[in-house]
């Protein structure tokens, strides 16, 4: 078979420039990881939300301030909005008709202290439905209840692995933490859940008193004087669909914010699956973008290999001059150059894989402050890498290729 | 075997035209020894690329064995080449990277077929270079070289072998045994045609044909009395 005889011909002159041949493969490896990695990062971003919102069920609404006078998502941006949710609107809300229970969540990252032990964890302010909401059960101890909310009581319940951190195999339940100064007295540890929204591990949150939260550590207003929520949790009874029951709440949110006909909502209401596609829309056009980033180095990769190719035509002039007069069909000569072409961006192809397989394993096990991103290289992004590398092989060999092939076997015998 | 009637090759240079052949009739019967001298510019190569398929005719016809080959297209001319012509070039045109016994092989990567080395190591044992298989064209010296150019020639069983100053470049020891290896060919059958420029090369083949402005000024047997 002539195929595998060039095939030969093509490994044995890329081995004859061994450098030249690795500088040129340069540029496909460089071109193909920053490609597999840009994608296989936007991937994992994808897949960590996609698999927060499986977790947390489909029969919740998502109430949060908004921005009435900022465009589309900027609308949601915490800088722009304005607080508007207030304790009284938590209320109003669980008392509607297609809502079985309301959940506020104030949130921020704080840093718990026992002894000379220290732990980084996120702190949710929330009240005793936020238990049965997210679904948490107890390890030890009892959740907050409704009276320690009224009473803005200084406990705290600690996911697992926060009591683990801090306590090891003691019970802590009755201890004493200390959070900005202020001592907290754990009353419940919650049973390890081994999962995470938008990377941060949900056995490594502390959860206090709403009122607690917003009167002793994180105050925050809205415009009336009021303290401010800055989430609430709807979870929707069963009778109803999302949309009547969107429409209940922000008919009566409307109302309680006195927000006149015609006007934007100074509040939004989002479904799971309306959140998951906006992050899917950011995502997506993040990924597209760093695959484009990484197709500009293809693209040089690419150039780099038709410029050495036509190098190496020039050069060996007198050797196609030769095999043309011994016989060689144009047709020859073509698939020659252009399997040379095809295999210099192949392997390049097939190294930049290697190295970009590498790089997002160590992107999966870097832990970049309690946010674990899964970098994956899938089949598909495989599949693409290798015909990519074939595609801008042949593309860029085809040019070389064909001068080759029309050399004239005269002219060319006698080049140089 | 080959016959030409009224060849005539004409090559455009810019709006310059050139009169490589002029209405060139020539006939060479199988089983010759042929040389064809003419200092450069004369037409000689042009004549050899043109006998060798290398290049068209603008008008006249090429008959090679019997057959027109003059309205015959580059796939075909190519496999013309392939199976009936064996080429020896002056600067012997080997691959640099290759050792004798690849180079040999090359004209049969494009013929296909099985046994490829062996019929290589036999071509080369035909030369006498069977021990020098393994040698780039670099550790060989410029006669090593040029045999194994002839090999290469030969690998395909050509009908002809056609060289071209094929001792141009060789010291006269060299010479002498390349053409030793002609004259021997010539006597197992093959039919020679080599350009030169030397007269005492062209004086060891059989026939001289003297080529002077695209125009054969002469064409003789070389006799005992020539010697």
């Amino acid at each position: 078979m002539k195929f595998i005889e060039f095939f030969g011909i093509a490994v044995k002159s890329l081995l004859a420039n061994k450098l030249r041949s690795v500088l040129t493969m340069l540029g496909m490896i460089i071109g193909v990881s920053a490609v597999i990695i840009l994608m296989s990062v936007g991937a994992g971003l994808q897949n960590m939300i996609t698999s927060t919102f499986d977790e947390l069920g489909t029969n919740l609404l998502f109430v949060q301030p908004a921005n009435p006078e900022a465009p589309g998502l900027a609308s949601l941006a915490p800088g722009y909005a304005t607080a508007s949710l207030t304790m009284d609107n938590i209320q109003a809300i669980a008392n509607l008709r297609s809502v079985t229970a309301a959940v506020p969540a104030n949130e921020n990252f704080v840093k718990v202290v026992a002894g000379n032990k220290d732990f980084l964890s996120v702190m949710h302010g929330s009240n005793s439905g936020y238990q049965e909401l997210y679904g948490f059960k107890m390890g030890a101890g009892q959740f907050i209840s409704e009276v320690n909310v009224a009473r803005r009581d200084m406990v705290i319940v600690l996911g697992s692995k926060v009591a683990e951190e801090l306590f090891g195999n003691e019970d802590p339940v009755g201890k004493q933490v200390k959070i900005r100064d202020k001592r907290f007295t754990i009353i419940g540890v919650m049973e390890p859940r081994g999962m995470s929204m938008f990377g941060i591990s949900w056995d490594e949150l502390v959860v206090t008193p709403i009122t607690t939260f917003q009167a002793r550590l994180f105050s925050q207003k809205t415009p009336s004087g009021d303290d401010a929520v800055q989430q609430i949790t709807a979870q929707i009874d069963s009778g109803w669909t999302l949309d009547e029951a969107k429409l209940e709440i922000e008919t009566l949110l409307r109302k309680l914010h006195r927000i006149k006909a015609g006007d934007k909502d100074d509040f939004s209401i989002m479904s799971p699956e309306q959140l998951l596609s906006t992050f899917e829309t950011i995502t997506m056009a993040l990924t597209v973008f760093l695959g484009l980033i990484g197709s500009i180095s293809l693209l040089v990769g690419g150039i780099g290999i038709m410029n050495i190719m036509l190098v190496s035509v020039t050069e060996r002039t007198r050797e196609i001059g030769l095999r043309k007069a011994i016989g060689a069909k144009r047709r020859d000569i073509l698939v020659q150059f252009l399997l040379e072409a095809a295999m210099l961006s192949l392997s390049g192809g097939a190294i930049g894989l290697l190295g970009a397989w590498l790089v997002t394993l160590g992107i999966s096990l870097v832990d970049l402050g309690g946010f674990k991103l899964n970098a994956v290289v899938s089949p598909l992004i495989v599949l693409v890498a290798v015909l990519v590398s074939v595609f801008i092989g042949l593309a860029s060999g085809i040019y070389p290729a064909m001068r080759a092939a029309r050399l004239n076997p005269i002219d060319a015998l006698h080049y140089g | 075997m080959i016959k030409l009637q009224n060849a005539t090759k004409v090559y455009h240079m810019g709006k310059v035209q050139i009169q490589a052949l002029r209405r060139v009739s020539l006939t060479i019967e199988q089983g010759e020894m042929v040389s064809i001298i003419g200092a450069s510019g004369s037409g000689k190569s042009t004549l050899m690329n043109i006998i060798g398929f290398l290049d068209k005719l603008t008008t006249g016809t090429y008959t090679f064995e019997g057959g027109d080959v003059s309205g015959l297209n580059d796939n075909r001319l190519a496999e013309l080449r392939n199976k009936k012509i064996g080429f020896v070039f002056q600067d012997y045109n080997l691959l640099r990277r290759a050792n004798a016994a690849a180079n040999v092989e090359l004209p049969l990567v494009y013929a296909g077929g099985a046994r490829k080395r062996q019929r290589a190591l036999e071509a080369l044992e035909r030369v006498g270079l069977a021990a020098r298989a393994n040698h780039k064209p670099t550790e060989l010296s410029g006669g090593e070289q040029q045999r194994v150019a002839i090999a290469r020639a030969l690998v395909n069983n050509p009908a002809l072998v056609l060289a071209d100053e094929p001792t141009g470049n060789l010291d006269t020891v060299s010479s002498a045994e390349i053409m030793a290896i002609f004259c021997k060919l010539n006597q197992e059958g093959i039919t020679v045609v080599m350009v030169t420029h030397e007269m005492e090369i062209a004086l060891q083949t059989k026939r001289i044909i003297r080529i002077r402005d695209g125009q054969i000024i002469s064409d003789e047997k070389v006799g005992v009395a020539v010697k």
